[in-house]
């Protein structure tokens, strides 16, 4: 089965992390990034912007309103992912504690809807 | 065993009836009993079986009904196999085989279908042995901490316990169909999240474990703390909690733990006739009538206690389990060594930090060294905000007041108490006290 690893965190953490403390939890990320890949479980994976980037698209009567922000705003914010292929959920939540963002944020775990 | 099989693997029958109408028989309503109970024994272990080999929660589940209905009129006439688990797993195969050839989903489930082939080959004798014991998978799938409590607490009661969905909901009060929608959301969790239906590594294996052993406890105290419903069913949880603390300390005779909450709860359980009075008013431990406790509960529980504290690995449920047994075995509540008791609370305290086991190490001590000295305790806990709302730590300074003769104060006390309870028996007791010092 493949998981989408949601990083969730407190953004606001990130843009107040030293230059050092950045390059640990860099370095955190790079460790991951390597044994997921090797261990043959890594799907994708991506860092995302702040959500200051981002902007909400919805389509209502066929008029697409284009808003400002986050679909909502939260406390903790998706700030990156990862999909992993696993046999199970145990296998997925092992990955998912391994990520650097599960010890100060949380990483929430959801199976990929596989279309035959 | 093959008498099991009452339609050859090659047969297509499109029919929903497993046996032809001359050959089904209404047992008498004894022998239907005695069968149900068999059954009752028997599904856990059947269940977890079919689910280990389709990897289908309802599947498996609508297979061993069916085979409980072909038992139900073989039975009566050719009496009940040997080995009534491995006749009923083979029963259940057989449905399996046909309801998925007739899905046309028979190829893709063939190999996990087929090793069972080997048992009842041959000479067409029983041999349990060779029937995988799966019921240690399915309890970790069924009390996996991706549910909801409350599911895990439904799905054991019902794929391991052999429960109906009408036992959980008058267990638990809820309306049938709620209970009903819990395990149909909770199978669908574990089927769409890929919930394993495996033991984990050893290095997850121990916070499963505890997983289930709080599940297995949580029942337990659904039935013994009566908080309402039908008493029989209550008692009937209680009971069913220590049969799955059995299979667990069964399947895992390793596990410390496991043995130290089964001695736990069938030391809690020896007292359940003595707990309440003829009036169903709530009894203290210490003026229950001791010979209303349940000896052969008590002496199974100590022995387990013993066989813990030789293993030298102690954990949570042993040392309350240890705790039981100190007043299980004394002969009364002035003879109890309540400065051991009060050791043991101890020792819990440096394991598990809480303030409710800290009130209950509180109570030992006033019963070992006098109630000031457990009053001083109860006012450091009160001072630190961590129970404000808990009826009971105002119920424990009511009685040490009450017991020092500080009757205004124990008054107040008590009134505060009986505020926040909601425990019926419990306000009744309350009530009394507070009667008893008002008037004095």
């Amino acid at each position: 089965m493949r998981y989408f690893l949601g990083i969730y965190g407190d953004e606001t953490r990130w843009a107040q992390l030293s230059p050092e403390e950045t390059e640990v939890e860099m370095n955190g990320y790079e460790a991951f990034d390597k044994e997921v890949k090797a261990a043959g479980a890594y799907v994708a994976g991506e860092a995302l912007h702040p959500t200051s980037a981002a902007t909400t698209i919805r389509l209502r009567d066929d008029d697409a309103l284009t808003t400002d922000g986050p679909f909502a705003e939260t406390k903790e914010q998706l700030g990156g992912f990862y999909t992993v292929d696993c046999k199970d959920l145990d296998e997925a939540a092992k990955w998912a504690a391994k990520i650097p963002g599960a010890r100060t944020g949380s990483v929430e775990v959801r199976p990929v809807v596989e279309f035959e | 065993m093959t008498e099991a099989v009452t339609r050859g693997e090659g047969e297509e029958t499109g029919e929903a009836s497993p046996l032809p109408p001359s050959e089904s028989f209404v047992p008498e309503p004894q022998a239907r009993a005695s069968m149900e109970r068999i059954f009752r024994e028997e599904a856990g272990r059947v269940t977890a079986t079919l689910i280990g080999m389709l990897g289908d929660f309802d599947l498996a589940e609508e297979c061993v009904q069916d085979a409980f209905v072909v038992a139900l009129q073989r039975w009566p006439s050719h009496g009940v196999p040997d080995n009534p688990g491995a006749w009923l797993t083979t029963a259940a195969r057989r449905m399996a085989i046909d309801r998925l050839r007739r899905a046309g989903a028979l190829e893709s489930k063939k190999e996990l279908l087929m090793p069972l082939g080997r048992f009842e080959s041959g000479d067409g004798s029983d041999d349990a042995t060779s029937i995988p014991d799966d019921r240690l998978k399915l309890m970790l799938t069924c009390c996996h901490p991706a549910l909801a409590v409350e599911a895990q607490v439904a799905l054991t009661l019902r794929t391991l316990g052999g429960l109906t969905t009408r036992e959980i909901a008058g267990a638990f009060l809820v309306p049938e169909p709620t209970l009903a929608q819990r395990l149909v959301r909770a199978k669908k969790k574990i089927k769409d999240a890929g919930i394993p239906f495996r033991v984990p590594e050893d290095s997850v294996l121990p916070e499963r474990l505890k997983a289930v052993l709080s599940i297995l406890y949580l029942i337990f105290n659904e039935g013994y703390v009566a908080t309402g419903g039908d008493e029989l069913v209550r008692k009937e949880l209680c009971a069913e909690a220590i049969r799955l603390g059995k299979m667990l300390a069964l399947l895992m005779p390793d596990e410390p733990e496991a043995l130290g909450l089964l001695a736990l709860m069938l030391l809690q359980d020896s007292r359940r006739n003595a707990r309440l009075d003829p009036g169903g008013e709530l009894v203290l431990l210490e003026d229950q009538d001791r010979s209303a406790w349940d000896g052969a509960e008590i002496e199974e529980g100590l022995g387990l206690v013993e066989r813990c504290r030789r293993r030298g690995r102690p954990g949570a449920y042993q040392i309350q389990a240890a705790i039981a047994a100190e007043h299980a075995g004394s002969p009364s509540g002035d003879a109890t060594d309540w400065a051991r008791i009060a050791a043991l609370y101890d020792e819990l305290l440096a394991r598990h930090p809480s303030a409710v086991i800290e009130l209950n190490r509180a109570v030992a001590v006033a019963m070992a060294e006098g109630p000031e000295r457990g009053l001083q305790l109860v006012e450091v806990i009160a001072a630190s905000g961590s129970l404000k709302g808990y009826h009971l730590l105002y119920a424990t300074r009511a009685d040490l007041l009450r017991r020092m003769g500080r009757r205004a104060e124990a008054g107040a006390a008590y009134r505060e108490a009986l505020g926040l309870s909601t425990n019926k028996a419990e306000r009744r007791f309350m009530e009394k006290r507070l009667n008893e010092v008002a008037t004095h």
